[in-house]
């Protein structure tokens, strides 16, 4: 096969799914192209400070300093085998090309093969006080802490739902920051009954215990089974308010919050690319169909890691590293069928170890059924849950394109992927009919806000 | 298990044409079942521009476009809701001196018409909108011309007829529709509705349903490539256009500015359509001509849909040439927006008078003839 034949397989996003799946596929020959919207690879879980400000520290990652290394080395070292295009955000894919915004303007880029792992983002709930400047998602918090080198506050406070919330916590705390509470949506009990399926990724659970064991000495306890959460502030975060487990009012001075409940998938280019799409009951959300080994619903797009389905970090590179092999199955070249059952078994092993940690944190529905009309859902167009109801209830809209159109809920600059889950909440809550039956937003190009500029034609 | 339902009309299709008709045939006493394939109001009576626009239309069209005009001043009143329809006048821009020329030839024949439009020289219009770019000479403006929301219109007259006690029925494709005695049948995979009269204004798919009847349309696709920016600081006081139709903008009291021309990718068959890159970034640069202030700002979202469009870009609305009690409204050609809620009204005449108080000769069904292809076979079911 000649040089010009080779194929072009696009990969998009440098998190740990996006670096094995380059990897894998360099190490058999081919040069795929891994593009990537921040200046530095890792993704969101290994992300790295800005190149000006210095060497990586291997603190900031903690336990997975080493993982880390090896993510980011990849294609720190790996230039000559592996085309990486970092600073640029693939926008749309339509047929068998990807739209870019590049730090020298728009181009396009034609592919053979595409491989999405663009990762998730904090599922964001609103509560009242959500609003207010001081308030963080969790995964916000930690940005600001392993990117910039900042905390988002003096005298913080953290509410969760999922894992992220133990780490960030401990992270913020190691870091020096006083971080005054650290309240779960989720129940105890709920962990507890998952204990010997967490014990199926045994080193994971135990980092988990080790970070909770880490905050407890620091005096700093989990709360489960938080309820009713409220920010207090005239114009910015004073207090966080909640009821605890036992239905008590708590109250804590702060002046920032960092509060997520999960994660979401980011799917748009999946989308796009026109892949179908199935509801994950765990996550509550539509999500791209992708088959063990990698394969979307459209010959030649491929999905890995938590754009398609959430696995964590170490999960990802496993379906990197599988779904590269897919990849060449594919393109009929030779796959060693050793590394594929090996991938495949680790694989199973950490799926038992996600069902397990799913069902430890589930759904915290209890902060949206308290939602008063007058919050603000979607914070783009200030568009409340009461008018979403009256659209439910006076106008007929039983599905979120319907209700979209009707309010202008997700319309706007992040078109809603921060507020598309809740509003698919809120709306099957109003319609009193599953939340899989009001189905999902649909992505409309482009995936994140690009620049009005004149191109040359 | 298929349900039978018997009424005066059955409509295919739940644009705003296909709704106003519904509401206006209930309040003449008719029974009514509608069947729209998807949402009402969600195909090219949802996606399009939103312009509520007389000027530049087809001579043909302007009897039609002036009778539509005064509803949209009463649509709220009507509709029992908001639809954002402002009489902010549309400005079409010339770029040269011949340009300008055919504005002045249009006004002139529009105002026999009774269009009244105002011509404005550069200084005239700059002392209004100084941020015009440079390239621009002049312009006509329809003062009582404006813009609505498409988003809420459609809904809103399918739940107005609803309410006056329509059947309507959605994500309820037609699989056939067929004479019947002394009427149709007209049938979806769960339904089968008997009925006098039958009102084909399945936008795109409005083809496949005539072509059963023995007419064979030239009706093809027309996908609008439509952007939206992020919501700015209000300026742009007039939907704007320009000569020869390359690209039209407005800015809505959000502050997002909607903008479109050119086309994008669609396929009836599937009703799936998708904007172009290329065509999108050539409409920017053309709208940051006009509008250079918008340079910067962001795209928020593109979208796309499908209308139907003529050979000679007017409408297909009248009486069937080949079946009586069938009549057509389709084939807008990108330029239905405005004329929807007259077209109700037209439908609802034919079918309750037999005739309509406008002119309707230019929209026939059966001017083009097309003996070549009378041969062909007829397509399959509608709206798949």
């Amino acid at each position: 096969m000649s040089a010009l034949a080779e194929p072009i397989v696009a990969i998009v996003g440098a998190g740990p799914a996006g670096v094995r799946a380059a990897d894998a596929l360099a190490r058999a020959g081919l040069r795929p192209i891994v593009f990537d919207e921040a200046e530095r690879p890792g993704g969101q879980i290994y992300r790295q400070p800005p190149a000006a400000a210095g060497r990586v520290s291997s603190g900031i990652y903690g336990f997975e300093a080493k993982k880390a290394q090896a993510i980011h080395g990849v294609l720190r070292d790996g230039q000559d085998r592996i085309d990486y295009r970092p600073r640029t955000l693939v926008w749309n894919v339509f047929g068998r090309r990807l739209d870019l915004l590049t730090p020298d303007g728009y181009r396009e880029q034609r592919f053979d093969h595409l491989i999405l792992a663009t990762g998730a983002m904090d599922r964001v709930l609103p509560f009242p006080g959500w609003t207010l400047p001081g308030v963080f998602s969790l995964g916000g918090a930690q940005i600001a802490l392993k990117a910039q080198g900042v905390s988002i506050g003096r005298r913080v406070a953290f509410v969760g739902a999922g894992p992220l919330l133990p780490l960030v916590a401990h992270q913020y705390a190691k870091a020096g920051v006083n971080v005054v509470a650290a309240l779960d949506a989720t129940t105890f009990g709920a962990k507890l009954a998952q204990v010997s399926g967490l014990f199926a990724s045994a080193d994971t659970f135990a980092k988990g215990l080790w970070y909770t064991a880490r905050n407890r000495l620091r005096g700093l306890d989990v709360r489960y089974g938080v309820r009713s959460l409220r920010v207090e502030g005239n114009g910015r975060v004073e207090a966080l308010v909640w009821r605890d487990s036992s239905g008590l009012a708590q109250r804590v001075a702060c002046d920032a919050v960092g509060a997520s409940f999960g994660l979401r998938v980011e799917a748009q280019l999946a989308d796009l690319a026109g892949c179908r799409f199935v509801f994950a009951p765990e996550l509550r959300q539509w999500v791209p169909e992708r088959t063990a080994e990698g394969r979307s619903t459209v010959p030649g797009v491929y999905l890995a890691g938590d754009g398609a389905r959430i696995g964590g970090a170490d999960v990802a590179e496993l379906q990197g590293a599988r779904t590269a092999l897919a990849v060449l199955e594919d393109l009929g070249r030779n796959v060693d069928r050793r590394e594929v059952a090996r991938l495949d078994r680790v694989h199973a092993r950490q799926t038992r170890f996600r069902h397990a940690l799913d069902a430890a944190y589930p759904f915290p529905g209890h902060l949206l059924d308290a939602i008063g009309d007058e919050e603000i859902v979607c914070r783009c167009e200030g568009i409340t849950a009461g008018a979403l109801r009256q659209a439910a209830r006076d106008k007929g809209a039983r599905e979120v394109n319907r209700a979209k159109a009707l309010t202008r809920i997700g319309m706007g600059r992040c078109q809603g992927r921060l507020c598309g889950e809740t509003a698919a909440e809120l709306l099957a809550r109003a319609c009193a009919c599953d939340i899989e039956s009001v189905g999902r937003l649909r992505c409309q190009p482009p995936v994140k806000p690009i620049p009005i500029v004149a191109t040359a034609p | 298990m298929t349900e039978r339902l018997s009424v005066d009309v059955t409509i295919v299709g739940g644009g705003i044409a296909g709704c106003a008709a519904a509401a206006a045939l209930r309040s003449a006493g008719m029974s009514v079942a509608l069947l729209e394939k998807n949402l009402c109001g969600a195909g090219a009576s949802g996606v399009n521009f939103g312009g509520v626009r007389q000027q530049g239309r087809h001579l043909a069209e302007l009897p039609l476009a002036r009778r539509a005009r005064p509803l949209w001043d009463e649509l709220n009143e009507r509709l029992g809701e908001d639809v954002e329809f402002q009489a902010t006048g549309h400005l079409k821009l010339a770029r040269s001196d011949a340009e300008m020329a055919e504005l002045e030839r249009y006004a002139n024949v529009a105002a026999e018409h009774g269009l009244r439009l105002q011509l404005l020289g550069s200084s005239a219009l700059r002392s209004e909108l100084p941020w015009l770019g440079a390239g621009v000479v002049g312009a006509s403006l329809c003062a009582e011309d404006g813009q609505a929301n498409p988003r809420l219109v459609g809904p809103a007259y399918a739940r107005l007829a609803r309410r006056l006690g329509a059947d309507i029925r959605e994500h309820a494709p037609v699989t056939a529709a067929t004479r019947s005695g002394d009427g149709f049948e007209t049938r979806t995979d769960r339904l089968e509705v008997k009925s006098r009269f039958l009102v084909n204004c399945a936008g795109v798919a409005a083809g496949f349903i005539a072509a059963g009847f023995g007419e064979d349309v030239p009706l093809r696709p027309l996908v609008p490539n439509m952007i939206v920016t992020e919501p700015l600081p209000f300026f742009v006081s007039r939907s704007i256009g320009v000569c020869g139709g390359g690209v039209y903008l407005r800015q809505i009291a959000r502050g997002n500015a909607i903008l479109g021309g050119g086309d994008g990718w669609g396929d009836a068959e599937s009703n799936r359509s998708r904007p172009l890159t290329g065509v999108s970034l050539a409409a920017i640069a053309s709208a940051l001509a006009i509008v250079p202030a918008l340079a910067g700002c962001h795209v928020i979202r593109t979208w796309s849909g499908l209308d139907g469009e003529m050979p000679d870009v007017i409408p297909v609305i009248g009486f069937s040439a080949t079946t009586p009690n069938l009549v057509h409204a389709f084939g807008f050609s990108g330029h239905g927006f405005q004329l929807g809620p007259i077209v109700g009204e037209i439908i609802a005449e034919l079918v309750t008078e037999g005739r309509s108080a406008s002119p309707l000769e230019p929209f026939a069904i059966d001017r083009f003839a097309r003996p070549a292809q009378a041969a062909q076979p007829p397509q399959a079911g509608v709206g798949q």
